[in-house]
């Protein structure tokens, strides 16, 4: 019964050591086939989690459930458009290794075992399966120092975000009893007997998730990293795994410390409020457009964060959503960058956009949708998330984060603003080479989606609403 | 919907963006693609008039309710749906916009030379937007239209504006985006209160007085910036100055209207007690607005940046006449609102004439235009005389019930008003006197030639309605006036029920 319940992620596995094996066996590149067998183990994983049952599993350290599924297919999906950028990058680059294509697979893997995790000890299992390929990523540019230092950097904070997560889990299981979340959730159920340690353990995993969603204040690895490391690996570092590390903090306040609220929301609406602000003014500046995104990234995650502040039927939805809408315009906006190469070589300025509303009509088109989006112009579909946190917000009662919420993403329109200007009003340069088949898939999907996600919103609320209610019962 | 059950009014909405698709779909050289693109989004933008004055032709003046209604859902967990529907108010303003659009187009036909198909695309979308704008009957819908503008409006300015037109795009785009995000705010602060976001219901629904009040401030910071009332104006002369000459005029014709618009449709109806409590406040605003902007329009050298400083003094016309709360006043607002739109629109085609020759709006390089350019100056006069309200033509009517409905209120404001139409005058006649009158100062101005055939038909329609609103106003007024009268009939009502439970 229990294999069966895991049955997405034993497949995920299995395929990622066979195509480990077929990658290594055979003398020529593989890079090509293994690429195109991870994409059809996640395709098969993502048919699997759709059919996949219900249930507890594994003495209660597993679970499977509607918001699992959700998530799940959402980290699936921005895992496998990453790679889908990173194909023709890496050829072009001179990475063409097959273990790229492993290294995403098992760090998705690790994230589907943190979405599904009911126990703090499958927690921590899945988010280091989740890190160590990540930290392998980052540096995957061996021989660029920049990529090189952004793999230690992220390496260096993220075993010390590790330890932020396991000392919690250690005050939680000292002052609780159980590391399980159903019985952490009995054992919490009165929050006035709860001891000032248990406390504290949350606290500390907060910090942990919050280093790994770049939040403030654990965000100073983001533009670093972010622009250090190869830009496929910065957008699936901006995509996929902020879904499982958003999915599991829902998870944990929503289920075992919801009644404990008292307790942990002031922290997230500090840090809810400290991350729009701070990616709404540190972005102005920046003249690397990856640099920009990770302050941009930051600024999302304050706003994932309000909905979770808020709590609730409609404040979790508002996350869910929220996380659905921006890995379609952050993946389709890091297209973009990738497909930003000029004589053979990539370049990362915002000025290089200049012209592009000539050279490349359609490509600039896709970015200006995106950018509109992630301003929060309507009707693109970055207003709708919006929207869709703010809601709740006022209907709670948290003016100062709804209002603090609306003047960021004001103040960061100015910065999504620029990137129109340079790509339409500013002086051209020279065109930048043939994008890649790849990238135009991924532009026509995610440019589509951001655009006319207006006219049929109904099936993701309906999903993310599915996925809420399997949450808080 | 019409009688025979035909979506017309999304159908007015939604055909320009079919004309806009149509035009990207175009493929070929530069020439074909961008004499394609003109003609197409001429042709879509005649026929979306044309369909806009068979609303005009059935629609019933004597009914209050919103008519033509059509109603799909949309996200029905939140109460919101897609709801469009036409009163006496907004469907003058539909026409305006439908009319402008054609006129802009073909006022652009040749000045606009490069990436036209780009242009003719944003004119299409943002006539889309202002139209679904003003048909919307659900908040959501509205905002989403209300600030879905600012996106083409961005792309006109910065692309292909003047010399300083990034810094103006940007002006306009951030201070518009920053005060329709606290109207978002009270949005859905509304939603919360009353649980619906139509906007026939929640106009029965009774908002406390303390709510009012914050609503009616976060309202405000909206509308006051788009209309644009003082001290919040500053983005507009830029915008104007470094705006194409279509983009002035669909600025000043339309997008002007839309934060009047919102006063009427919203503040006043939803919020009376706040309306009431905040009014001296913006006579006090308005007042400064007409008389400070006219004295500084006096002072400009700039063609363009003169009649977008009359503006703003005609907006404080007509704030001033919306926050009578009389019929006379809100009346006059409308009709303000309607001949502003012609004629200031028609002013910075004129400008645009001249710019087109000469390359420049600086009022010192011109003089004596009158007698190379006759056609023009005559022109150029009439709507001179319009803005300044000669009696006659359009600008007279809705400034006359403005200060009738004004008096009524307090003579002082009136008077303030009165003094407005006297600078008015002063600043509009020396502007006309400098470019058309004295001697020819430069040479080259001896060869400019006379309106060409394009430039008459883009005036024709103009010149009629800014005689025909002079002459016979009524046949507008009557659009509007039972749908205006039942508003002042609401707001007396509930003035009078709150000061009878503030007397319990």
């Amino acid at each position: 019964m229990n294999w069966i319940l895991a049955l997405p992620e034993l497949v995920l596995a299995l395929c990622g050591l066979a195509i480990l094996v077929f990658g290594v066996i055979p003398k020529r590149d593989t890079t090509f086939p293994c690429t195109m067998l991870t994409l059809g183990a996640f395709l098969l994983t993502g048919v699997l989690v759709i059919a996949q049952g219900e249930g507890t599993g594994f003495g209660g350290q597993y679970v499977a459930d509607a918001f699992s599924c959700f998530m799940k297919l959402l980290a699936l999906g921005a895992a496998a458009l990453g790679l889908l950028l990173a194909l023709d990058w890496n050829a072009r680059e001179g990475l063409s290794r097959f273990e790229f294509p492993v290294l995403v697979l098992f760090a998705t893997l690790g994230m589907m075992v943190m979405i599904s995790a009911n126990d703090l000890m499958s927690l921590y299992l899945g988010l280091e399966l989740l890190s160590l390929p990540l930290y392998v990523l980052a540096a995957f540019d061996r021989d660029n120092p920049r990529s090189a230092e952004a793999g230690l950097k992220y390496f260096v904070l993220g075993a010390l975000a590790s330890g932020l997560l396991l000392y919690g889990a250690s005050l939680v299981y000292g002052f609780a009893g159980t590391t399980n979340f159903d019985r952490l959730a009995d054992a919490l159920s009165s929050p006035q007997d709860v001891s000032t340690g248990v406390v504290v353990g949350i606290i500390f995993i907060i910090a942990a998730m919050a280093f790994k969603i770049a939040a403030v204040p654990f965000h100073m690895w983001t533009p670093d990293v972010y622009e250090g490391a190869p830009t496929p690996v910065t957008a699936f570092f901006a995509s996929a795994p902020k879904v499982a590390a958003v999915a599991l903090l829902v998870r944990l306040l929503a289920g075992p410390f919801s009644d404990v609220v008292g307790q942990w929301q002031q922290v997230i609406v500090l840090a809810s409020l400290g991350s729009m602000v701070l990616g709404a003014f540190a972005a102005i500046g920046q003249s690397n457009i990856k640099r920009l995104m990770a302050y941009s990234s930051i600024g999302h995650v304050g706003f994932t964060l309000m909905g979770l502040a808020v709590g609730g039927e409609g404040g979790l939805r508002g996350v869910l959503v929220y996380m659905a809408i921006y890995i379609a315009m952050n993946i389709g906006a890091f297209a973009v960058l990738i497909a930003m190469r000029r004589d053979g070589r990539a370049v990362e300025g915002v000025d290089d956009l200049a012209g592009l509303g000539r050279s490349d009509p359609a490509m600039a088109l896709a970015m200006a949708i995106f950018m509109f989006s992630m301003a929060g112009i309507p009707p693109m579909a970055g207003f709708f998330a919006k929207l869709y946190v703010l809601l709740p917000a006022i209907e709670q009662g948290f003016w100062l984060l709804a209002v603090v919420a609306v003047l960021s993403s004001v103040i960061s329109a100015y910065y999504y603003l620029r990137i129109v200007k340079v790509m339409y009003f500013d002086a051209a340069k020279p065109a930048f080479d043939m994008r890649p088949t790849g990238i135009s898939v991924v532009l026509a999907g995610t440019g589509g989606f951001t655009l006319f996600f207006f006219l049929f919103p109904a099936p993701l609320l309906a999903a993310a609403r599915q996925a809420v209610a399997a949450l808080i019962g | 919907m019409n009688a025979a059950g035909f979506p017309l009014l999304s159908l007015v909405t939604f055909l320009p963006l079919l004309g806009a698709l149509i035009i990207m779909m175009v493929r070929g050289d530069a020439a074909v693609v961008a004499s394609n693109a003109r003609w197409t989004a001429l042709w879509t933008s005649l026929i979306t008039f044309g369909l806009s004055l068979v609303i005009w032709a059935q629609f019933d003046k004597a009914n209050v309710d919103y008519q033509f209604v059509e109603q799909v859902s949309w996200l029905p967990e939140f109460g919101v749906a897609y709801i469009m529907g036409v009163d006496g108010i907004s469907i003058l303003f539909i026409l305006l916009s439908t009319l402008l659009t054609p006129i802009c187009i073909l006022a652009s036909w040749e000045s606009v030379q490069s990436r036209v198909r780009e242009y003719m695309v944003a004119f299409l979308i943002l006539e889309t937007m202002m139209v679904g704008m003003f048909c919307a009957l659900d908040f959501i819908l509205f905002y989403i239209f209300f600030e879905a503008v600012l996106i083409p409006m961005f792309l006109i300015i910065g692309i292909w504006g003047g010399a300083r037109r990034v810094y103006a795009s940007y002006k306009f785009f951030l201070y518009t985006l920053l005060g329709s995000v606290l109207m978002l705010l009270a949005i859905i602060a509304l939603w919360y209160q009353a649980g619906t976001t139509n906007i026939p219901e929640l106009s029965e629904f009774d908002i406390p007085f303390n709510l009012q009040i914050w609503l009616f401030l976060a309202f405000f910071a909206s509308f006051a910036v788009k209309v644009p009332m003082w001290p919040v104006h500053t983005w507009l002369p830029d915008a104007h100055v470094e705006a194409p000459t279509a983009g002035s005029v669909i600025l000043a014709g339309v997008l002007l209207k839309m934060g009047a618009y919102g006063f009427l449709r919203f503040s006043v109806p939803l919020l009376p007690e706040a309306s009431q409590f905040f009014a001296p406040f913006i006579y006090v605003l308005s007042i400064v607005a007409v008389v400070y902007t006219s004295l500084v329009a006096l002072a400009q050298t700039d063609m363009k940046k003169l009649i977008a400083y009359s503006s703003v003094a005609h907006m404080g016309i007509v704030t001033l006449g919306i926050f009578t709360f009389n019929q006379q006043g809100i009346e006059g607002a409308l009709f303000t609102m309607l001949s502003h739109g012609v004629v200031s629109g028609a002013l910075f085609l004129c400008v645009g004439v001249l710019y087109d020759r000469v390359h420049t709006r600086e009022i010192a390089r011109y003089g004596g235009v009158a007698k190379i350019m006759p056609a023009y100056a005559l022109i150029f006069m009439l709507f001179t005389m319009a803005s300044v309200a000669l009696p006659g033509t359009a600008g007279f009517p809705g400034e006359f019930l403005v200060i009738i409905g004004a008096w009524a209120v307090n003579p002082w404001v009136a008077f303030g008003a009165t003094l407005g139409m006297i600078l008015g005058a002063a600043y509009m006649l020396s502007l006309y006197r400098r470019v058309a009158f004295g001697k020819i100062t430069r040479d080259d101005l001896r060869a400019l030639l006379d309106l060409s055939p394009r430039e008459i038909a883009i005036f024709a329609p103009l010149i009629a309605l800014t005689l025909w609103m002079g002459i016979y106003p009524q046949s507008f007024l009557s659009f509007f006036s039972v749908t205006v009268s039942q508003m002042v009939q609401e707001h007396q009502d509930a003035i009078r029920a709150a000061s009878n439970l503030a007397g319990l």
